[in-house]
């Protein structure tokens, strides 16, 4: 067992993706002399070659579409688009042909690429760079959506991801790239559509997804304070969905609260909690609850972004006034 | 040119005429629906392109496919049964005029959003480097498509990485309704923008097949030799409406007019005649056989069941 930052726990699965298989390749803005810029891939170019570390323009339709292209080629393109606001440039590619080639030729294609980009605010990087994404293409038939919130999870889902047949969306969260935790020596893998129970718990169930996962737990840690006993479920990968945890427990506690770090309108919260009521109705002791951002653009200011992004303390006045409890 | 290529390309765009022609017939028998965008007086482009490709070169298309599709060698009753939306169709009834596939012909899709075909093409070329192989892609594109931001952002990357992509243009001087000196700063001589691109660039008549292939024949030579990508534009028109919803109001009879006097099939004849490459006897014989495979197509197609509604939810993931 070794103690990896999340960084590093993704840069060691993208270094095996390459030496396990030599159609792998990775291309992105700046992921080699540079070293991205989060510093994920930092080293891979000298290591791996100009051929198989591929800096691309700041382009990131073609980044992506050639991905696309690629894939359907025969060989296992892994793109990073710097951050998850920038894929939205790219967007016609991941919904209009990425998540689409495979139905639409009848099987005949496939797409078996990994986009990893970053999501996620709280870097005071102001509305542009901030928004937390994933749930929409969460939306997509055709796509896969995981978003790491620990080292050994993102190691694990990103073996996961290289290894599919089909387009993944890998988020990872731009405040847990120096989050340090245990990863295995032993080789493992996450699967896909499973969410991991983070701490157990019978009177109320706190669901998250990427960061907002690690704040349910820690809001999980006041509640303990107070005598309330959470169960803390990360869902992992938003396509697939783990609904049946989210359910089992729900059933067990009889009281869900789901954080997200997108706004709440439309957002993908809001597809926990209509799967909640279809599934759990009879058990339910309250109305299932949100916690999202603040419904603004994330503001640049550090005390103004930090009020528009949920944290452990609301999560905490959340159940508080939800439940009476 | 020898007879049999003489031959062989007179009757792939004769067919291809044909073929186009029907489905007109058939969407107004509304056994075709939704969007059809037929390929009428551009068949010299799409025919005399991939007649210099070999069998394991990608062809990579746009909405307007189903000539190139047809070029390629794929079934033409697979086809029309895919544009009746028949599970015997190519992709089972599921991608329709605008999104055809044969991957074991290497035709590896109709992309039906102007401009989202030109990163794949870049990608497969990419791969075809990765894996070190000798194939080239050839990918079809409209003169709208030149206006969209993936059309700078594939041509620079794949020019930057020396792709084995061929960019084929076809300029039938219309997006939609939207004829080029509306809708292009930089004039008619599109060919010109790869340029910018330091891009091996050349323009071609589009209405004739021999000038095509020969201009084909150099760019896909340069490409598969690992000199980077070219880029040809073929000048043609497109004789019917943009698609069968087009009323065509946006340009003159006598421009149509004017264009129909170039058909590159009637002129083709003229100059095999001319050159003793084929005789009234092979025209005659060439069309009968024409006449009876467009007709088995549609006879197929419409004789063909209906896809179950239980099959709609396989193939989203592998």
């Amino acid at each position: 067992m070794a103690e990896l930052q999340l960084r590093e726990a993704v840069a060691r699965g993208l270094r095996e993706a390459l030496d396990s298989d030599d159609r792998v390749i990775l291309l992105g803005e700046d992921i080699g002399e540079y070293g991205g810029a989060y510093a994920v891939t930092r080293g891979l170019l000298s290591d791996y070659g100009p051929e198989r570390v591929r800096d691309t323009p700041i382009s990131e339709a073609v980044i992506v579409g050639a991905s696309v292209g690629a894939a359907m080629g025969g060989i296992r393109p892994i793109a990073e688009v710097m951050t998850i606001n920038f894929t939205l440039l790219a967007m016609d590619q991941i919904v209009n042909h990425a998540a689409k080639l495979r139905y639409m030729s009848n099987g005949q294609l496939s797409v078996p690429m990994v986009l990893r980009t970053v999501t996620g605010g709280g870097g005071q990087l102001g509305a542009t760079h901030s928004q937390s994404l994933e749930g929409w293409y969460a939306n997509v038939p055709g796509l896969m959506v995981a978003t790491p919130a620990t080292p050994r999870d993102a190691l694990g889902l990103l073996r996961t991801a290289v290894g599919m047949e089909d387009p993944v969306i890998f988020a990872e969260h731009q405040l847990l790239y120096g989050l340090r935790g245990e990863v295995p020596d032993e080789p493992y893998t996450i699967p896909f559509g499973r969410a991991s129970v983070r701490r157990r718990g019978d009177d109320v169930t706190l669901v998250g997804y990427s960061r907002m996962a690690n704040i349910a737990q820690d809001a999980a840690e006041i509640l303990a304070g107070r005598g309330v006993e959470a169960e803390v479920i990360d869902l992992r990968t938003l396509r697939p969905l783990d609904m049946q945890t989210v359910l089992d427990s729900v059933r067990r506690t009889g009281r869900a609260l789901i954080v997200e770090e997108n706004w709440r309108t439309g957002g993908f919260a809001a597809e926990i909690a209509a799967s909640i009521q279809e599934g759990a109705f009879d058990d339910l002791d309250g109305p299932v609850g949100r916690v999202g951002a603040e419904e603004v653009p994330f503001p640049y200011n550090g005390r103004l972004e930090a009020a528009a992004i949920p944290d452990a303390d609301r999560v905490v006045s959340a159940v508080a006034s939800l439940f009476g409890i | 040119m020898d007879r049999e290529i003489a031959r062989g390309l007179y009757r792939q765009m004769h067919f291809i005429r044909r073929f186009e022609e029907e489905c007109g017939a058939q969407y107004a028998q509304g056994r075709i629906r939704g969007f059809l965008h037929l390929y009428i007086g551009e068949e010299a482009v799409g025919v005399g392109a991939i007649s210099v490709l070999g069998d394991d070169d990608y062809v990579v298309s746009h909405y307007r496919d189903h000539g190139h599709a047809l070029a390629r060698g794929m079934n033409p009753s697979a086809v029309m049964a895919e544009l009746m939306g028949k599970a015997a169709g190519v992709s089972g009834g599921r991608g329709g005029s605008m999104h055809l596939f044969d991957t074991a012909r290497h035709f590896m899709g109709g992309y039906a959003i102007v401009g989202g075909q030109l990163p794949i093409a870049t990608g497969l070329g990419l791969a075809i480097r990765r894996l070190g192989q000798e194939r080239v892609v050839m990918c079809f594109l409209g003169d709208g498509a030149v206006n969209q931001g993936v059309f700078h952002e594939s041509m620079n990357m794949a020019s930057l990485w020396k792709l084995p992509v061929v960019f084929v243009l076809e300029n039938n001087l219309y997006g939609m309704g939207s004829h080029i000196d509306r809708t292009h700063a930089a004039g008619r001589d599109l060919f010109t923008a790869a340029d910018s691109y330091n891009m091996a660039a050349m323009q071609v008549d589009g209405m004739d097949v021999v000038k095509v292939r020969e201009a084909a024949a150099e760019a896909a030579g340069r490409a598969r030799a690992g000199r980077g990508p070219v880029f040809l534009e073929a000048v043609t028109y497109r004789f019917q409406g943009h698609s069968m919803a087009d009323p065509v109001q946006y340009r003159a009879n006598e421009e149509v007019d004017q264009w129909r006097t170039r058909d590159p099939i009637s002129s083709f004849i003229e100059y095999a005649l001319s050159n003793d490459l084929m005789g009234p006897t092979d025209l005659a014989e060439l069309r009968e056989g024409v006449e009876t495979e467009v007709a088995d197509a549609v006879r197929f197609a419409i004789a063909a069941p209906e896809p179950t509604v239980e099959s709609m939810y396989g193939q989203v993931y592998g």
